[in-house]
């Protein structure tokens, strides 16, 4: 059993983006803050706090899982992957990244992380994913450019080119 | 915003989260997937003086086929139930509404559970779970409990649960060979898809001539009756005025009974289509 008491900080190890890490929260912080204001993992953006906009969306354990809906004691021992992860080690773009580029899939950036976090889970389960399926799936995240379309877009491009 | 301090409890066992349960009493709340609970606590709707976490006790995370009936454990997620490949076969009308029930994201943490626990008037599961007539298993220091769906949920949010009670899972009468609860329909009306339905319809197909049809979002709990198919619009309207429906800042009671009067011929149609 693992027992938290409240105001305790206790230390909480997980792996992010490959890389072993640890460091002290409260039971009640969101796993969202924990990993920008503690870890400085700045790439995961803060929208509603309240799982509706999807903005904060990361993986945990592969995952897509809304990180203002999780604390961080819950990630503990998880591997929790950001948007920090998909380019490569010299900054390309991975395949993802590149069909929202290609498709003027973004306009402010906001929503962006969130949304690409969400479809490296679901393309992964449904490469092939229809169109139908790809809005359906988006429809967990507000994007208040309201840029869908070049989003669709791209996601049609690449579920079309996936092999 | 940010929920108030809290103790954080992750029992490794049943007999460990209802020991605590047993020391916290109404202070403490379950945390499975916590995507109705962390948003509540998020706004601060409601405050608890320790959360228990039974996300990881691998007892809960099980869906048990036992031919009459499947069990679902309280851990297992949305989305598990979802990809289990014998859905459709055993529990169709619950394939047909859980893609309603949030989104894909909030689906992968959100348990099956969780959502009946809590108990909102027009939410799918619950309304599946009543029309299907199924049961909740509860279980304290005291014993266990099994509880009808009817005498489940009270009303609105509230629940027969004991503060000291955990669920550990739900039963679902499966359809079977012969053809019973094979036919179903199912459809809400919601602001956006993946939003809370403010009206949602299910009909499962009795016989060729009658079906039992449910409805959430017309009382605090939802809502199941037989209706004859020769007949049945005006059945429909005779009962929606008897519920009568509530305002909210979406619809108001009206609107309500208009949308349950309006998707019900489809479902009812829907149900008994399937079983041709």
């Amino acid at each position: 059993m693992h027992r938290v008491k409240r105001n305790e900080r206790v230390r909480v190890a997980l792996t992010l983006n490959g890389r072993r890490l640890a460091a002290d929260a409260e039971a009640r912080t969101l796993l969202c803050d924990f990993l920008r204001h503690t870890l400085g993992a700045t790439g995961t953006h803060v929208g509603c706090e309240h799982g509706v906009c999807g903005a904060c969306t990361v993986l945990i354990d592969g995952v897509a899982t809304r990180s203002c809906l999780t604390l961080a004691v819950q990630a503990e021992g998880r591997a929790v992957e950001t948007v920090e992860s998909l380019a490569g080690p010299d900054g390309a773009l991975n395949p993802l990244q590149q069909a929202f580029r290609d498709n003027h899939a973004l306009q402010c950036g906001f929503c962006t992380p969130g949304i690409l976090m969400s479809f490296t889970d679901y393309l992964k389960r449904n490469p092939h994913a229809s169109e139908a399926e790809i809005r359906d799936v988006l429809s967990g995240h507000l994007c208040r450019c309201t840029g869908y379309a070049g989003i669709v877009a791209a996601l049609k491009d690449l579920t079309k080119s996936s092999p | 915003m940010k929920p108030r301090p809290f103790d954080y409890l992750r029992p490794d066992t049943i007999e460990e989260a209802v020991a605590l349960l047993a020391e916290y009493g109404d202070g403490a709340r379950i945390l499975a997937g916590g995507q109705s609970l962390v948003p509540m606590l998020n706004l601060r709707i409601v405050e608890a003086e320790a959360l228990i976490d039974i996300s990881r006790i691998a007892a809960l995370d099980a869906i048990d086929d036992r031919g009459q009936t499947i069990e679902i454990g309280a851990a297992v997620t949305q989305n598990k139930l979802l990809a289990w490949p014998q859905l459709g076969q055993k529990l169709p009308l619950v394939a047909a509404a859980l893609p309603h029930v949030g989104h894909f994201q909030t689906r992968n943490k959100g348990t099956v559970c969780g959502s009946i626990a809590h108990a909102d008037p027009s939410s799918e599961l619950p309304l599946a779970l009543a029309l299907l007539g199924g049961e909740i298993v509860l279980k304290s220091q005291r014993g266990i409990r099994v509880l009808a769906a009817k005498d489940f949920q009270k009303d609105m949010l509230t629940t027969a649960r004991a503060g000291d009670e955990l669920i550990t899972a739900v039963r679902l009468p499966a359809a079977n060979g012969n053809g019973i609860g094979r036919g179903v329909g199912f459809r809400e009306v919601a602001r956006r898809h993946g939003d809370f339905a403010i009206v949602a319809v299910a009909a499962v197909a009795e016989s060729k001539n009658a079906v039992r049809l449910g409805v959430g979002g017309l009382a605090g709990a939802p809502m199941v009756r037989r209706i004859a198919v020769d007949g049945a619009e005006k059945a429909v309207r005779e009962w929606a005025g008897e519920l009568e429906g509530y305002e909210d800042l979406h619809a108001s009671a009206a609107m309500r009974r208009d949308l349950f009067c309006n998707l019900a011929p489809l479902v009812i149609e829907e149900a008994i289509r399937c079983t041709a």
